[in-house]
């Protein structure tokens, strides 16, 4: 069935124009659309939908087929300002229509109370700058709901004794569990930890037009073929679409937002396919392009009135980057788990979400994981243990005993805001429209580090429980390329400090405002997307307050 | 980009789950090339190649099947990645080509240079090729010597990560013939499954819950 969908002309001013469709822009779009504004949605990448999506690991990862694309956006990386960056692909994210949260793992858990107030309840942490957030867990919580409800996540609600408290229970069960699960559970309670089912942004039970998750196996970094995945295209972008009032505006790649002698802004100007500028006219800007494209849109777009970048008074704008920290086991097991079908996850532990950094010696805190998310190449060419040789008959005795024995604990974890970290726009690279290039600099925070080394030493103790017959720890470095890109735009009640307020507008241009990663003032302990859906939700609601008091224009 | 391919390099930031991204940021483009081969594999007339001669297409699949060797279970050979390289170097970017078209001579003099009465790759014993081999691959032995970007080594390394991709990618994307690769690994050909799914959970007795009110772990 093709919807009767509306075709905003650009010189019509629409209420909003939405600037990316990945895990905030479809649900900001979704729900301004819903509440009877006319929206206009500008997507860089193209409308693939289920039937454009395959497992053929060349072209889905090798090609970029859903991913940013290094030949046409080339990103550059160094550690710290005074360097001089090289060229490097540097980041990852979702170019597609429903963004990173199309070929993303899914991992839904809500951030805690301590995420929002941390900074008050340890004090300043040397080298980095740990703030509270304006807002507080309970102000967002109706909002995770929201998601769970509207999205579609799959979890048990109770299960994790340190889970914050919630007004409404998951809307399905977990998914089923995997070998990784079971082996991790056991093991975790051997030693006195608490195992829970993963909450997962996929369907456990089917909805309409949605099947429940057919366990394919090829999830992590692929799109879903059934629906299954909630993604913002099976999502928030269908029923934006069925208001009649959204248009979703694919191959339209925004590089400015326009604005008008009174620091108003107008529209959004952006390439179509054939790269031709257009200037959408809208009466409000919301930016939902990701932590790294959010400011660098806004540093783009530098004017007389804004030399260093649309709504960068602060200066703030493309700082105080947070990737999360991570940290991989591997472990092989003397039986087959088979772990390949299904989705990543089934199980995972917050006993070590809020540590204390008087007793461990450094700030963060996290979660740990068991899954394995690795397709045959990927596994091939980095899931055998070190010193495995990489061809002959070794390599392929190993590859073919491992591969349905090996699984992962993935150990996500906070990372602090330093200043220095963060997007800016490279000074000579230029990408395929000539335009400035994403430069990624970043350098962890030493504690971001210890976190890491801590949170394998006990994933080591759990394999050991479990009697994995080998594991091995991924090493741990300075990371140089970045897939989690939050805190770049972050909110605040101080507008010398932060980039938007509490409502999700700059503190420098009424009309304009920013959702997505960069919203975000903590990292929380490594699994974001909720939160920005969260975040998302609640911004539609403020926005949608405020335009209705007539307090936009 | 030859040269970047390592697992050393691969588990500087390990994880399967940025092995994707991984993949993504060091892959050569080895790109559409998958369909052409996908029709070789199913083609049922002698396939016919399309940027080797058959000379040179010996030779690759001489090196494939070491890389991959057949034993008591299929390799690279059974798999047809010959025929995945060779339509994947028609569409292949130029320096892939470049690299394939200056090191298959510089395999050749190698085979002279170590076995002078070995007249060329595909007819040394395999023990002789395992040697060849290892003398181009950098990346061989405990501690990898930085790597280097000798022309020859570009070269083993473009063809083992093409030998592997040919090997596993999804049999239904061209390459891994009949599946053959997916069986060896025990990957199952399907795409849908329903659990159990192995050893482990198939005597799970069900999620029993975690002791009410734990003290909050501080470590």
């Amino acid at each position: 069935m093709k919807l009767d969908l509306p075709k905003y002309k650009t010189s019509d001013e629409v209420d909003f124009v939405v600037v990316g469709s990945g895990a905030a822009g479809g649900i900001m779009a979704k729900e301004l659309s819903t509440n009877g504004f006319r929206v206009v949605v500008l997507e860089q990448g193209p409308y693939l939908t289920e039937s454009d999506f395959v497992h053929d690991e060349v072209r889905v990862i090798g090609e970029d087929l859903l991913t940013n694309k290094p030949k046409l956006q080339p990103t550059s990386f160094r550690k710290t300002p005074n360097e001089k960056a090289k060229p490097q692909r540097a980041l990852v994210y979702g170019r597609l229509v429903g963004g990173t949260s199309v070929h993303f793992t899914a991992n839904f858990w809500r951030f805690h109370e301590i995420d929002f107030v941390e900074r008050s309840k340890i004090g300043p942490v040397p080298g980095a700058d740990l703030r509270d957030w304006p807002i507080t867990y309970a102000d967002l919580e109706p909002y995770y709901t929201k998601v769970e409800w509207e999205i579609g996540v799959s979890g048990l609600a109770g299960a994790s004794p340190f889970d914050p408290p919630r007004s409404k229970p998951y809307p399905m069960p977990p998914l089923p569990v995997k070998g990784s699960g079971v082996i991790f559970e056991r093991a975790a309670r051997k030693l006195g930890w608490h195992p829970f089912p993963a909450p997962m942004a996929i369907l456990s039970q089917s909805r309409p037009g949605r099947s429940a998750c057919i366990n394919c196996g090829f999830c992590l970094a692929f799109g879903c073929e059934v629906g299954a995945k909630s993604s913002s295209l099976a999502t928030a972008i269908r029923m934006a679409e069925k208001t009649g009032r959204c248009e979703i505006r694919p191959n339209s790649y925004v590089h400015r937002i326009e604005m008008d002698s009174n620091g108003r802004a107008t529209g959004a100007v952006y390439f179509d396919e054939k790269r031709n500028t257009h200037l959408q006219k809208a009466k409000a800007v919301v930016v939902c392009a990701n932590g790294a494209e959010t400011p660098r849109l806004l540093l783009l777009s530098a004017n007389k009135q804004f030399p260093n970048g649309l709504a960068n008074s602060s200066g703030v704008v493309g700082k105080y980057l947070m990737l999360n920290s991570g940290g991989v086991t591997n472990a092989v097991f003397e039986h087959p788990l088979n772990d390949y079908k299904g989705f990543a996850v089934s199980r995972l532990l917050h006993d070590f979400y809020e540590l204390d950094p008087q007793k461990v010696g450094f700030y963060g805190g996290g979660g740990i994981d068991a899954r394995f998310d690795a397709t045959p190449i990927a596994f091939a060419m980095g899931g055998l243990p070190p010193g495995t040789p990489g061809w002959g008959k070794a390599f392929k005795d190993t590859l073919a005993h491992n591969f349905t024995r090996t699984m992962e604990l993935f150990c996500h974890g906070t990372s602090l805001a330093v200043e220095t970290n963060s997007f800016s726009l490279d000074p000579d690279l230029k990408d395929a429209w000539g335009l400035p290039a994403l430069c990624l600099t970043y350098k962890d925070h030493p504690d971001d580090l210890k976190l890491w080394a801590w949170q394998n030493q006990r994933a080591n103790e759990l394999l050991d429980a479990a009697g994995a017959l080998k594991k091995w720890s991924q090493p741990i470095g300075e990371q140089q390329f970045a897939v989690h890109l939050l805190g770049t735009c972050r909110m605040g009640n101080d507008p010398k400090t932060s980039v938007i307020n509490s409502d999700h507008r700059t503190h420098d241009v009424k009309n304009l405002f920013l959702c997505d990663g960069s919203s975000l003032v903590t990292s929380g302990r490594g699994q974001p997307t909720m939160t920005i859906e969260a975040l998302s939700f609640r911004a539609a609601d403020r926005i949608t307050a405020l335009a209705k008091r007539g307090e936009i224009a | 980009m030859i040269e970047n391919l390592s697992r050393r390099n691969f588990l500087t930031r390990g994880s399967a789950a940025v092995s994707a991204v991984w993949l993504s940021a060091h892959w050569p483009a080895i790109v559409a090339a998958a369909e052409h081969a996908h029709q070789a594999a199913k083609s049922s007339a002698p396939p016919k190649f399309q940027f080797f001669t058959p000379e040179e297409a010996a030779e690759i699949d001489a090196i494939a099947a070491r890389i991959i060797p057949s034993d008591e279970t299929p390799g690279a050979r059974e798999a047809g990645v010959v025929y995945f390289i060779d339509r994947g170097l028609t569409t292949f970017a130029v320096d892939d080509r470049k690299t394939y078209r200056e090191g298959l001579p510089a395999l050749q003099a190698r085979v002279r240079e170590l076995f002078p009465s070995v007249e060329k790759f595909s007819t040394a014993t395999p023990d002789q090729q395992d040697q060849i081999l290892h003398s181009l691959d950098d990346q061989a032995g405990p501690a990898p010597r930085r790597r280097s970007a000798s022309t020859s080594n570009s070269f083993f390394q473009a063809v083992r990560i093409h030998t592997i991709v040919g090997f596993l990618i999804d049999p239904d994307s061209g390459g891994n013939r009949d599946g053959v690769g997916w069986k060896v690994i025990g990957r199952d050909r399907e795409h849908m499954f329903q659990p159990p799914f192995g050893y482990y959970d198939k005597d799970y007795a069900g999620w029993q819950p975690n002791p009410p009110n734990p003290e909050k772990t501080k470590a």
